[in-house]
């Protein structure tokens, strides 16, 4: 799965790292979030799914590597 | 290219000579909006007095709108009605900069969000305790001092809070009404409403000055007795006066409570009115409340964050009923929207009250329904750019995540304990329109009994 943030959505909550810390990371005085790992591996999958859920401004777009997956 | 005019975006029919719109605003902005987008579609422009104010609807329109950055189209000049309230030199006469720093607000990130659900909760519990075992209540008056307590125990600290009462909430709320729509005129003007808010401001900052004096001679607070008002009075110029005078301490607490005040307590108001409309919606809510509070009635952030029932009714009261109708800025350039100009200077305005009502994206818009969300139908999700109660994009309220959790955790502790009921005929509750910030008019009473145990 490849991870991208719209920098247009994210105002930097820091929801997604609550979730996933391992893959986003709010830096200090960024008002962005910086994604650690664009392609993580399927142990981190349901915490980023969980990100991506519980982002409150929907900023996170996953896309499935070709896995038939959606 | 071609050479060619680009077509003008139509004028709503309706404008007065003297003003053109601008009464119908004051007195009618849902009329106003509702028959712009029917006579001229997803772009139309109405007259505010002499300056043209274009109103987009619709996905592609409002994408546009809340992906402009601040550039392009300004908020910054678009609230003049605001700078009275707040005071010269705070929030919206900041640079961009500073007020990205300040929409920055450490306190509204996730990982305070569980001590202020603890906070509410407290605070809340505290005012239902002088309940007793049955009433009644004006819910906008009684949301309205609530989250007096909540945002300012949440965001000041509640050292602060210990200091506030009634009085506070209820200039609080003269201040609120202070923004009619005549002030994008004239802020200043002779009228009842500008006075009252003037009069307000300088009595807050009077109770703000008592709190700050008594501080000033009880000596320097322990460290781990600090609240905002005190880190602000120990930033000292050199001569060891106070950086901040009580006017402008007053100001920064009343921009920082401000948008987070008038929108839930008014959401809060309308969510209890719909509910009892509503009894399916209601029963769902209070089930699935006391389901998850079966083993503890901790409110805690991780028992806040799944209620579906809950979060829909929530999310199909702020569709209805969004606090702000219209969200504006100033165009700082000549731009182009889905093929039509919009010339620099001109005012550029997406409505949430419009855009959520738009029945190719919510079918039945004027029925409350809040399966909409459940089930995957999820029609907020689906409809990113029109499902708008909280705006959208760069600047969507930075207070969502709040003021969801915020009324969770009042409604957790509120409806498993009382049955409420209406005390007034349904069709009397109503929103009061006459201000750039609606509320409800007034009485909006209702009735609570304490459950059986």
């Amino acid at each position: 799965m490849r991870i991208h943030i719209d920098p247009d959505l994210c105002q930097a909550h820091g929801v997604c790292e609550s979730e996933a810390p391992e893959v986003f990371v709010v830096e200090k005085g960024s008002d962005v979030v910086t994604v650690r790992d664009p392609a993580p591996g399927p142990a981190q999958r349901s915490a980023v799914l969980a990100a991506v859920e519980y982002c409150p401004t929907r900023a996170i777009i996953i896309e499935d590597d070709d896995e038939g997956g959606t | 290219m071609m050479e060619h005019q680009t077509p003008t975006i139509p004028m709503v029919s309706g404008a007065r000579p003297d003003g053109g719109h601008l009464e119908e605003l004051r007195t009618d902005p849902i009329g106003l909006l509702e028959r712009l987008r029917a006579e001229c579609g997803d772009l139309g422009r109405f007259d505010l007095a002499g300056r043209d104010v274009t109103v987009l609807s619709g996905a592609g329109p409002n994408e546009f709108f809340f992906r402009a950055p601040e550039e392009v189209l300004d908020q910054a000049e678009a609230y003049p009605f605001m700078t009275p309230v707040f005071g010269e030199g705070v929030v919206f006469d900041a640079s961009p900069e500073r007020r990205r720093e300040m929409l920055h607000n450490q306190a509204l990130r996730d990982k305070f969000m569980r001590g202020h659900a603890a906070t509410i909760a407290r605070e809340v519990t505290e005012m239902v305790a002088g309940w007793g075992e049955e009433g009644e209540i004006d819910l906008l008056d009684w949301f309205a001092e609530l989250t007096i307590y909540t945002s300012s125990s949440c965001l000041i600290g509640r050292k602060f809070r210990l200091e506030l009462d009634r009085r506070f909430a209820d200039l609080y709320h003269d201040l609120e009404q202070g923004t009619d729509a005549l002030a994008f005129v004239d802020p200043y003007a002779p009228i009842p409403s500008f006075a009252k808010r003037d009069e307000s401001r300088l009595a807050l900052v009077a109770l703000v000055q008592g709190i700050m004096d008594r501080r000033e001679s009880a000596g320097v607070p322990a460290e781990d007795d600090r609240d905002l008002l005190d880190v602000l009075m120990s930033i000292r110029s050199d001569d060891g006066s106070l950086r901040f005078t009580a006017d402008e301490v007053t100001g920064i607490f009343i921009s920082m409570m401000f948008a987070g005040h008038h929108t839930t307590s008014t959401t809060a108001s309308w969510m209890v009115i719909e509910l009892l409309r509503h009894e399916v919606a209601m029963d769902a809510v209070v089930d699935e409340l006391r389901g998850l509070f079966e083993d503890s009635d901790d409110v805690s952030y991780q028992a806040l964050r799944a209620m579906p029932q809950m979060e829909a009714a929530l999310k199909e009261t702020l569709r209805m009923h969004p606090p702000l109708i219209l969200l504006l800025r100033v165009a700082k350039e000549d731009l182009e929207v889905e093929g039509r100009r919009i010339a620099a200077g001109e005012m550029v305005g997406a409505s949430p009250w419009i855009s959520n009502r738009i029945a190719a994206d919510f079918p039945h818009p004027d029925r409350f329904d809040p399966s909409r969300y459940l089930d995957g139908r999820e029609e907020d999700r689906a409809n990113p750019w029109t499902w708008i109660p909280f705006g959208a994009g760069r600047h969507r309220c930075v207070g969502a995540a709040f003021a969801l959790m915020q009324l969770k955790a009042i409604f957790s502790v509120v409806l498993p304990a009382y049955e409420l009921t209406l005390a007034q005929p349904p069709e009397t509750y109503r929103a009061d329109m006459s201000k750039m910030v609606i509320q409800l008019q007034q009485p909006v009473r209702v009735r609570y009994r304490r459950r059986g145990a």
